[in-house]
């Protein structure tokens, strides 16, 4: 698989390490009522899609960024690679 | 029909005009008591154990596509009891014993090898690691011996000894361990289980389930609905996809593992391998191919095919530990499609519906674990209870801290 990357274009994916479904970026509130509820569901409960998946890449052999990979599951067809810093920002996370 | 070396014979002499198919092809019925989702190894074993141990009457295997065309004809036919932890070693031995016992029990020749497990050693601490191991499987009744290098090298005298980086320093040898033929293990439970009046419906996708106030009614499929007081679902490597279908997300991704063989060579490996030093194992088939594979390909997929830099890296590893391999031409590859769970171990259990059972998150270890699943989830399915060698492998065990985390490396599925 190669990946789009954003800024340093594509690249192979063996450069890269795989850590899972970007909701990992969504980490729960630790001061809520719910908080070890939410926890659990955020650690160990995942969706995993036949189909489109947007996950996290790490460029471990590169630039060291995070990335946003939208990949199809069945094709590994990868439609769009964005910065995680981006995507987390865009959802109101981080300054 | 029981199949015996004087029926072999009988027919040879006539023509081969007497056999007769090995199941029936029967047309879903309205209702059934048990409905096993999934014709796979495990499905068809829980139906298997079913009707024969549990005494149970009016069961169905339901099958997408047909049966054994998944995992159990996808792995690299290894069986093994040599688990470290108390939640996980208790099953396997339970397994182990089965597969001694399972051409006799359901009378069909699976070729049930117990050819030895050599799993290698290349430091201090590795040989810490497999004494530690051995101890814990002795103690639940299976066995271990830990070899030196000479004792390796008197096994397998062409294995790279002086590699420089990764010397063998030894290995834990379990000698109960072996190959079983896959295939045979899915005819072998589907023979055994239509003997005993399973109704084993191919080409059966299950679209839905019918719940009704937090209870099972039956199951939706493409050859229409069909009634069930209970429902266990085994189809590991979908099991997210069928799950969610009764409202559940479970602790489970899904990841592709490739496996290889050779093309056929003279008796060379008589056991089984295992490198220490990085993710590799190889055995030879009865065909003379090597069988060999190493790390699943690390990335959520449910295509069965993977990538070319994992079958570069188990191919390393490979001539890394054995550098005659370098002469050996690969005949194919293939990829299953593996339940990756949190912790590494697998799930028997009932789910928040009631009536609906789950079977999954084998990782890929499920091939080995067979008939004791079937066994277990028969048990479960049968009294509502645990079988007792299965107490572990509940749904629920990240909520409560129970985790068997048998290598240690916390909630990254793909790491197990």
């Amino acid at each position: 698989m190669i990946i789009d990357h954003p800024l340093l274009g594509p690249r192979d994916a063996q450069e890269f390490v795989y850590l899972g479904d970007a909701t990992l970026i969504d980490r729960p509130d630790w001061q809520a009522e719910n908080a070890a509820e939410a926890f659990h569901d955020y650690l160990y409960l995942r969706d995993n899609p036949a189909g489109e998946h947007r996950e996290l890449w790490y460029h471990e052999q590169g630039d060291r960024s995070w990335l946003v990979v939208t990949r199809n599951t069945l094709t590994h067809e990868i439609t769009s690679v964005e910065l995680a810093r981006d995507v987390a920002r865009a959802r109101g996370r981080g300054r | 029909m029981r199949y015996s070396g004087f029926r072999v014979i009988k027919e040879a002499l006539t023509g081969h005009k007497g056999w007769t198919p090995a199941w029936r092809d029967p047309e879903p019925k309205n209702e059934y008591d048990i409905v096993v989702v999934g014709g796979g190894g495990h499905g068809l074993a829980t139906a298997y154990y079913l009707a024969k141990e549990f005494g149970h009457a009016r069961i169905a295997v339901l099958e997408k596509g047909w049966i054994g065309g998944g995992n159990v004809g996808r792995n690299t036919t290894i069986i093994r009891s040599n688990y470290l932890l108390d939640g996980n070693e208790p099953f396997y031995e339970f397994s182990l014993k089965l597969w001694e016992g399972l051409e006799q029990d359901f009378n069909f020749n699976a070729m049930v090898s117990q050819r030895g497990i050599l799993n290698l050693v290349h430091t201090d601490a590795q040989r810490d690691a497999a004494r530690r191991r051995g101890n814990a499987m002795i103690l639940n009744g299976s066995d271990a011996e830990l070899l030196d290098t000479a004792g390796v090298r008197a096994l397998y005298p062409f294995l790279n000894f002086s590699n420089a980086r990764f010397p063998i320093k030894g290995g834990l040898l379990h000698r109960r361990g072996g190959t079983v033929r896959h295939d045979a293990v899915a005819w072998g439970y589907a023979r055994g289980a239509d003997q005993r009046g399973v109704d084993i419906i191919q080409n059966c996708e299950v679209t839905g389930f019918r719940i009704e106030n937090g209870k099972i009614l039956g199951v939706e499929t493409s050859r229409g609905y069909i009634g069930a007081k209970k429902v266990g679902v085994a189809v590991a490597g979908s099991s997210s996809r069928v799950m969610e279908k009764a409202g559940m997300r479970l602790p489970i991704e899904s990841h592709v593992l490739q496996a290889f063989v050779s093309e056929g060579l003279k008796p060379m490996i008589p056991g089984v391998i295992t490198f220490g030093a990085g993710h590799f194992y190889c055995s030879q088939s009865d065909k003379g191919g090597l069988v060999f594979g190493g790390d699943i390909d690390m990335y959520n997929t449910y295509a069965q095919r993977g990538n070319l830099p994992v079958v570069e890296d188990v191919i390393e590893s490979g001539v890394a530990l054995i550098p005659a391999l370098g002469r050996v031409r690969l005949l194919r590859g293939w990829g299953g499609v593996m339940d990756m769970s949190m912790d590494g171990s697998p799930f028997i259990d009932r789910t928040q519906v009631e009536g609906l059972y789950f079977n999954g998150g084998w990782c890929y270890g499920g091939f080995k674990a067979t008939p004791a699943s079937g066994w277990c989830f028969a048990h479960l399915l049968s009294t509502d209870r645990p079988h007792e060698v299965a107490t572990a492998f509940r749904l629920d065990r990240f909520r409560s801290g129970r985790m068997i985390d048998e290598k240690g490396v916390g909630a990254q599925p793909n790491l197990h």
